[in-house]
């Protein structure tokens, strides 16, 4: 079973990694924000936003945030997704689902392509 | 809401916004009767906004004039058989404690505990988890963690990912074959 022990080895992965990165980055920074008020949870905000976490570990993507927030007005739209790419505006996706978002991951995230068909003009 | 864990992301979500730096929550399954409770040390309420909590139609939210968290653990638990109360002093925190009858055909699966944890992490904010069935505990205190990990955010995806795959693994060896 997995201990708090473990932890020690991945901390030192990652920081060997910190020390490489320049200052820079944190204006680099991608954010990924997923709507998580009581509307979000109950349309399955949950479950969206453990998916985007996972696809950005499993790539190792370090200049990639994944955040929650609370209502953003337009509950039966829900989940919503705000993509924030640096020098870009931001991108609002909405009824996303868990095979939406690896789709959103791949093609807008690392593929730097907007996905229009889930953007919040075209449900 | 589909699990009874969603319902604690909700509540657990309030506290966060409540300003909290610390939050406890026990999810305790014994005698029939599946207890949860979430304890904040966040900025309270008022004895009349208190008064007025569990109707839907009372929030602090601006975008809407309507707060159905609380109202739907509320309902959750007293659909069950069980109760629901909520405690809060201004300045101090608040408490909400949900009972649940574990085998009433009304009571929604407890669900994913380990996700709801983990979508909560934050560098800001400490977490006290105390998962107890039939008398076999464990606790997750994210300060610990935190004293671990050093400068690295405990929100990092690969440590959520890692904590939540250690979240499962202690929660499946308490469950003990047990569906909650």
């Amino acid at each position: 079973m997995k201990s708090i022990a473990d932890i020690k080895a991945i901390r030192d992965q990652m920081q060997a990694r910190i020390v490489n990165r320049d200052n820079s980055d944190a204006e680099l920074e991608t954010r990924i924000v997923v709507g998580m008020a009581t509307c979000g949870i109950a349309a399955g905000a949950r479950p969206v936003f453990n998916e985007f976490v996972d696809l950005v570990a499993a790539k190792g993507l370090h200049n990639v945030k994944v955040t929650r927030t609370g209502c953003l007005g337009m509950c039966k739209l829900e989940p919503i997704v705000e993509v924030f790419v640096p020098g870009e505006e931001k991108v609002t996706y909405v009824k996303v689902d868990p095979e939406k978002a690896k789709e959103i991951f791949t093609r807008h995230i690392v593929g730097g392509q907007v996905v229009n068909e889930y953007l919040i003009g075209e449900q | 809401m589909r699990e009874i864990a969603l319902n604690i992301l909700d509540i657990a979500e309030n506290s966060v916004k409540a300003k909290a730096s610390l939050i406890e929550i026990t999810v305790t399954a014994a005698d029939n009767i599946l207890t949860v409770t979430i304890t904040d040390n966040g900025k309270g309420m008022s004895k009349d906004f208190l008064e007025k909590v569990t109707d839907p139609f009372t929030t602090t939210r601006t975008t809407r004039k309507v707060g159905m968290g609380i109202p739907l653990f509320k309902d959750a638990a007293e659909m069950t058989g069980g109760s629901f109360e909520i405690e809060s002093e201004p300045g101090r925190g608040t408490r909400v404690t949900a009972r649940f009858v574990i085998d009433s055909i009304d009571r929604a699966p407890l669900g994913d505990i380990s996700d709801t944890a983990v979508t909560l992490l934050g560098p800001d904010i400490d977490f006290v988890w105390v998962y107890t069935v039939n008398g076999r505990s464990f606790t997750f205190d994210t300060r610990e963690i935190k004293a671990e990990l050093g400068d690295i955010p405990i929100n990092s995806p690969e440590i959520i990912s890692f904590l939540r795959n250690l979240l499962k693994e202690n929660i499946d060896s308490i469950n003990g074959g047990t569906v909650l």
